[in-house]
This record gives C-alpha cells, structure tokens and sequence, in this order.
C-alpha cells in the first residue's frame, strides 16, 4: 500500500527495472522501449493525485500498455516506412531459440503479446492482467491461448492456426 | 477414472502452466495429462516458450537503470506530449534499423507533407553528394568562424545552431549557403575520425510538421522531417547504425531546442 508522497515515488521507482523489462519485450526496440517507460514515469508521476491506492504496479503497466497502444496507432496514421526485405528473415535458420523467441513475439497482434509477456515475464495474475487490459479474464484465456499456438506455429515454421477451438 | 466428473478444458491447460490453476483440480489435471500425450506436449511447449521469453528478456530488469530513467529525472521533466514525435520518429529509425540498407519505401501519400518538403529533401541530398566528394573546399566557412552560425541564421531566417555531434566522434567542419525550394537553405558539414561525412541541412518550409521520413540514392541516405517550419535533412553513408545515431542525436537536440 502506497500512503505518502515519498511511499508513493519510491514505489515508483522500484517498479523501473521490471517496466523496462515489460517495454523491451513488448516492442523489442530499446531506444523506444525506454521511451515508453519515461512517459509512463512522467504521466504517473502528474497524475499521482488520481492513483487511489491498490497495486501500483499494475497501475504502470496499465499506463504502459496504453500509451503503446496509443503509439502504434500514431504510427499507423502517419507516413510509414515499410520493409521490402527483411534482413532477419534469411538469417532465421542460424539463429538461436532467443532469436527465435523474439521474432515468435513480434508476430503476435499486440494485445496477444501484451497479455502473454504480463503473465510469463511480469509474472501478474489473470486478474491483474484482465483490469490492465479493461477486458474479461475470458478474454485474457484466449489473448493468452491464441498467443501461445501463434508462438508455436511460427516456431514450428507453419501457418498460423486461424481460430482457437472450444 | 478422474476425468469423468469434469473435463479438463483448455483454459485449465493455460492455468497450470501459469500457475493458476486451484488446487482441488491439479489431481484431475495431471491424471488427464498422463492419459493424453498430445496435450501434455502442447503444455510442454508452452512452458518451453515461458521459459525462452524469461532467458531471452528477464535480464534487462537487472540492468542497471538509464540516467533519463532515473526518476529525479524523471520529475524535472516537462509536459510528456513532445515526446510522442520523438517515439515515433525512434520507432521509424528502429524500423530502417531492422531491415535492409535499400530495401526501403516511403508510404501513405494521404499524410504525406506535399511536394515541397521532398523537393527540400532531394536538394539537400543532391548537395550532400555534391559536397562530401570535395577535399578542398566542402565548405564556405569554417567552423571556427564566428559569423558561421549568425550568418546562415540570417540569411535562413531562422535561428540555427547547428548540433553538436562530438560524442558521436563527429567534427563541425563548417557550413555553406545553398539555394532551395522555398529558399535560402544552410548545409553544416561534419566530418569523423576515418573521413566519412555527414551533413545537415536547414531551410524554411511551408510544409506541415512531420515525422522522419527516409530517402536513400546510390551510397548516400537522408532522414528528413519538419519541425517549427523549419524542414531538417540529415544525410550521410548509408550505413544504418551510424545515421541512425546520428539522426537520433541531431533530432533530439532540434526538439530540444524547440522548447
């Protein structure tokens, strides 16, 4: 529980490490992942007034998730630049599971891998992930279902499995 | 047998594997998983797949913290909203990062600053390419001038200052006056350790803000964008680590200096 100024900072601060983590997986690039996790810093830190107690921690990376969220819609308005080629493509075959792993995650939508890294790498509750994500834990089930068969069909190098039987 | 009271569904698959799954079902559960070879290799897999994003991402929470993260940093900072340019324009050089030197296209037209700001970009490019090849006179004043900077402002009409890019080895040789689309455009040259150029160029423009938007002609590239009707093109080998930085470095500081 958060009950002072300096409480609340401090609590803050301790979640930087573990924020950084989350952003980095979520969207791979470090400049923009720490990018993420500054303005998550920043909007927490202004609206410390509307933080009304309870897990802190999920209150960031509610912030996290959608402040990205926001970026990449930003991103898709603008003008983009689109890869003819993709040089991490022809080096697939000689790279190593962590290679692998990161691609696997990047082929995911994001609110698929958003779920699946809350759980697997931050470690949260089906809970917790279900109000960071505004949805209903049944839904948080099947991000987190489709998410995994997604990661294997990349893995296994087969077509993504399109719906996810009952 | 156990499974006959209740089927285990694929959400409860999930929840053990998550370690969610209530206890009075983990007996029901493990009995199934013995009676069914495919669905324990899937729960299986998907461990595997836990453990592959904890080994490959788990790390970089006991990274030591970045000084820009550091949260006494953090609370002297302004107003979050100029950032988002700077993501984005981040996320475009991270994308250029990703792929291929050439293999890159500039897309979505509707949102495209018009005409003019390309003709900007080409120009500066054309003269990036003009001027990198000369030994003797790349530039008209030297760095160490003090009218450089006062003059090109004047004759630009805006104030310029050209960044400062040492820590990335790059030396300000100087600057030149160019002619350009919408006119007078100021070229300052840097140069580093094993002679390889890099020039940024400043002009007005009419064109609207934009994002950093990507050029690439023969061994040369330029990110260009607009900023305070100012339209900036940073342009050099088209290395992508290298201008990538180096984009990154002249970016913030034209943000920054904005403020």
């Amino acid at each position: 529980m958060v009950n002072s100024v300096a409480g609340f900072r401090q609590s803050v601060e301790a979640a930087i490490p573990a924020l950084r983590r989350y952003a980095r997986a979520l969207v791979r690039n470090a400049d923009v992942a720490d990018d993420l996790v500054q303005d998550t810093l920043v909007r927490a830190l202004r609206s410390e007034h509307l933080f009304h107690g309870g897990d802190l921690r999920s209150w960031l990376y509610t912030i996290l998730t959608n402040l990205n969220r926001n970026r990449l819609r930003t991103l898709a308005r603008r003008p983009t630049l689109v890869p003819i080629e993709d040089h991490d493509a022809a080096a697939a075959g000689t790279e190593s599971g962590q290679r692998d792993i990161a691609r696997a995650l990047d082929s995911l939508v994001e609110e698929q891998r958003a779920a699946l890294l809350l759980v697997v790498l931050e470690g949260l509750s089906y809970r917790d992930v279900a109000e960071i994500q505004g949805v209903p834990i049944g839904t948080v089930m099947s991000r987190l279902a489709r998410a995994r068969a997604q990661i294997r069909a990349h893995l296994d190098g087969q077509r993504p499995a399109l719906r996810r039987i009952k | 047998m156990i499974e006959k009271d209740a089927a285990v569904t694929e959400d409860e698959l999930h929840a053990l594997v998550d370690g969610e799954l209530p206890a009075d079902r983990q007996e029901a559960v493990a009995a199934w998983l013995a009676a069914h070879p495919d669905d324990a290799e899937r729960v299986a897999h998907w461990r595997a797949q836990a453990e592959a994003i904890r080994a490959r991402y788990g790390a970089v929470g006991s990274e030591p913290v970045p000084d820009r993260l550091k949260i006494e940093r953090v609370m002297r900072q302004r107003a979050p909203g100029w950032r988002w340019s700077a993501a984005a324009a981040a996320a475009v050089v991270a994308a250029f990062v990703a792929g291929g030197t050439v293999g890159w296209l500039a897309r979505g037209a509707a949102a495209a600053p018009g005409n003019g700001f390309e003709m900007l970009a080409q120009d500066a490019l054309t003269a990036h390419k003009l001027y990198i090849a000369e030994m003797r006179h790349p530039i008209e004043v030297k760095a160490g001038e003090t009218h450089l900077v006062p003059w090109l402002s004047r004759r630009v009409g805006a104030e310029l200052k050209p960044p400062d890019l040492s820590a990335l080895g790059l030396r300000l040789l100087g600057g030149r006056l160019l002619p350009g689309p919408s006119g007078p455009a100021a070229l300052f040259m840097y140069e580093g350790a094993s002679g390889e150029r890099f020039t940024v160029y400043a002009s007005r423009t009419a064109s609207p803000e934009s994002a950093l938007r990507f050029k690439v002609e023969d061994r040369a590239a330029a990110f260009y964008w607009v900023l305070n009707q100012v339209g900036y093109v940073v342009s050099g080998p088209a290395d992508r680590n290298r201008l990538r930085t180096v984009v990154n470095s002249v970016y913030e500081q034209t943000e920054q200096a904005k403020g």
